[in-house]
């Protein structure tokens, strides 16, 4: 059953990949830039030459003064941003995960993030399920590299609506935010009356044999993996945690203490992601047993979405394998 | 125009010589960092802080002031010495250079010394941060000056290209690069009138002589030359003259601009 107060999406037809509602996350961010815009006429929007697919182009037709087309020079975007945040604006950066932050890290770092400058770095296309561009443009080490920056905030929404809330929130924070978005058609599991606060994780579901922590769209996937858990009569938790830095460790140590056994999901190398923040936080202060699942130290390779993520063992069926590893885990103890 | 009185000339000169033994100083100090870079931009650096910025050292966030920023940011113990000298912190703490707890971190960081604009140190992002200031105060209607210090080295760095080709497509009219040519890199550089038979054919034996590393010569010419009405316009970069066109240009270019007389007249 999933918590009433968070104002889920339908139970009736969330369980099923063919009736649920399903939105590109990136489409959130175009509307929740609108949003942003609406309210504060600082914020910019910076984008290297990809507007239609980062969905960025939202904005440009409703506010062409306030959008900046910089051309694929991602180094320049960053640092000019830097630049723009020095005298006052708000600006987002656009372009896709691989390139930014992937090109332009060490700008991120010293331009942006090492002067605690308000930039906001919004990267589409995350994830394997880019799909068939293959490995170059699968970002899966996005996360990492932006939560090793010190003043730097890690937003991963798991779907379009939390992606628009995402984006809004991010404008109002002063000071850097990543914020990754997918590409895919992605199942809707929140809706308008959803909360989300930057650096809060939720518990969707209730459970005390195991804590599927999860963020993007495997938050969808581990839904599905605690219905079919259930049905094997093992009660599993479901935390969806879309702010990876700060992590909400509260929610996860206390569920983490009432089940004793986790498995981290993110469509994300294994390394460095939510499952080493996740790890992080309860190897300081409550070891638990925890499986993985995420990309295995491996690239990506070229495939249709739905065929990679089952490729790549990010679907519920995996997770439910994961969860009983994890289990048997914490009866050995 | 004159823009300096002789009088203001001697004491930017005096000035830029105390900055120079600061430079000495705190090196010294320091035991670490750069020496020939801060040297050879101190007058340069002398002449923006005592005459050029428009700023009050007493409110270093001003918002009417002009923005300056170091890109190459290992030699900003000249900037800070210039700073200091022209109050925005005492003098005495220039010793204080690259040690535990100093505001004179070892690359200039923003926020962490007051009148500090950018944070450099990796090279080759100072133009773009530039850029979007000097893009930022524009939207506001700001009418502030940015200027941009750079090191010939950085314009190895394909940061730099694209901050240039950005800057100009958007006609940043307020922004103002210096690039350091201090002829210390790796390539010999010689720099011509392009339209001088000597200085070409020199330039070139003189390339010749040199063979320990590549040269380059940097020719200065006129778009259009020999045309009147062509030279130092943009549009004739990418049309041909129409007939009437050509018939004007072969007129002047056959009579040499009028000084003989044309066969073909």
């Amino acid at each position: 059953m999933l918590n009433k107060e968070l104002k889920l999406a339908s139970e009736e037809t969330l369980y099923n990949r063919s009736k649920v509602e399903q939105i590109p996350i990136r489409n959130g961010f175009g509307e929740g830039l609108v949003i942003a815009g609406d309210a504060d006429p600082n914020v910019i929007v910076l984008c290297a030459d990809l507007s239609e697919s980062t969905r960025s182009s939202v904005y440009q037709k409703k506010y062409p003064n306030r959008y900046i087309e910089v051309g694929v020079a991602e180094q320049n975007m960053a640092a000019l941003a830097s630049g723009f945040a020095a005298v006052g604006k708000v600006p987002f950066i656009s372009s896709y995960a691989m390139f930014s932050p992937g090109r332009n890290w060490e700008q991120i770092r010293t331009t942006i993030c090492y002067n605690n400058q308000n930039v906001k770095v919004a990267a589409a296309h995350a994830g394997i399920s880019v799909g068939p561009d293959g490995a170059t443009h699968q970002a899966i080490e996005d996360i990492g590299i932006m939560r090793g920056i010190a003043n730097m905030i890690v937003l991963v929404p798991a779907d379009s609506r939390e992606a628009r809330r995402a984006t809004v929130a991010a404008a109002k924070i002063k000071g850097p935010v990543y914020i990754r978005y997918a590409r895919e058609k992605t199942p809707v599991v929140t809706t308008d009356d959803t909360p989300f606060e930057v650096g809060k994780a939720y518990c969707y579901r209730e459970g005390k044999d195991v804590v599927l922590v999860a963020a993007g769209p495997l938050v969808y996937e581990a839904l599905l993996a605690a219905e079919e858990l259930a049905k094997e009569k093992i009660s599993a938790c479901v935390i969806n945690a879309p702010t990876i830095k700060p992590l909400d460790e509260a929610t996860i140590i206390k569920a983490a203490k009432e089940c004793g056994a986790v498995v981290s999901c993110e469509e994300h190398q294994i390394i460095n992601g939510l499952g080493s923040a996740v790890a992080e936080a309860l190897g300081r202060n409550y070891p638990t047993p925890q499986e993985f699942i995420g990309v295995q130290n491996r690239f990506g390779e070229s495939g249709e979405p739905d065929e990679l993520m089952d490729k790549f063992g990010l679907r519920a069926k995996d997770i439910a394998v994961a969860a009983k590893k994890a289990i048997s885990r914490k009866e050995k103890k | 125009m004159a823009y300096l009185d002789p009088e203001k000339v001697k004491s930017l000169t005096h000035q830029a010589n105390e900055v120079r033994q600061s430079i000495i100083e705190m090196l010294l100090a320091a035991g670490s960092g750069h020496s020939a870079g801060p040297l050879g931009m101190a007058d340069i650096f002398t002449a923006f802080y005592f005459h050029i910025l428009n700023k009050d050292v007493n409110n270093p966030d001003w918002e009417e002031r002009d923005r300056l920023l170091l890109s190459n940011g290992h030699i900003c113990p000249v900037q800070y010495a210039v700073m200091a000298h022209a109050g925005y912190f005492p003098v005495e703490e220039l010793k204080t250079l690259r040690k535990l707890g100093t505001r004179l971190q070892g690359h200039p960081h923003r926020g962490t010394l007051p009148g500090i604009e950018n944070t450099s140190g990796p090279l080759g992002s100072g133009l773009s941060q530039a850029a979007g200031m000097a893009y930022g105060l524009n939207m506001d209607g700001k009418k502030n000056w940015t200027y941009c210090l750079m090191s010939d080295a950085e314009m190895d760095i394909g940061n730099i290209w694209e901050a240039v080709m950005w800057a100009g497509k958007y006609k940043l009219g307020r922004l103002i690069g210096v690039i350091d040519r201090n002829n210390i890199q790796i390539w010999h550089v010689l720099e011509i009138d392009g339209h001088n038979f000597e200085a070409i054919v020199n330039a070139v034996e003189e390339a010749k002589a040199i063979t320990n590393k590549p040269s380059i010569i940097i020719a200065h010419t006129i778009p259009g030359k020999g045309v009147d009405f062509m030279e130092y316009d943009f549009k004739w970069h990418g049309i041909p003259p129409n007939a009437e066109q050509a018939k004007k240009a072969l007129e002047e270019l056959r009579t040499l601009g009028g000084k003989i007389t044309s066969e073909h007249q």
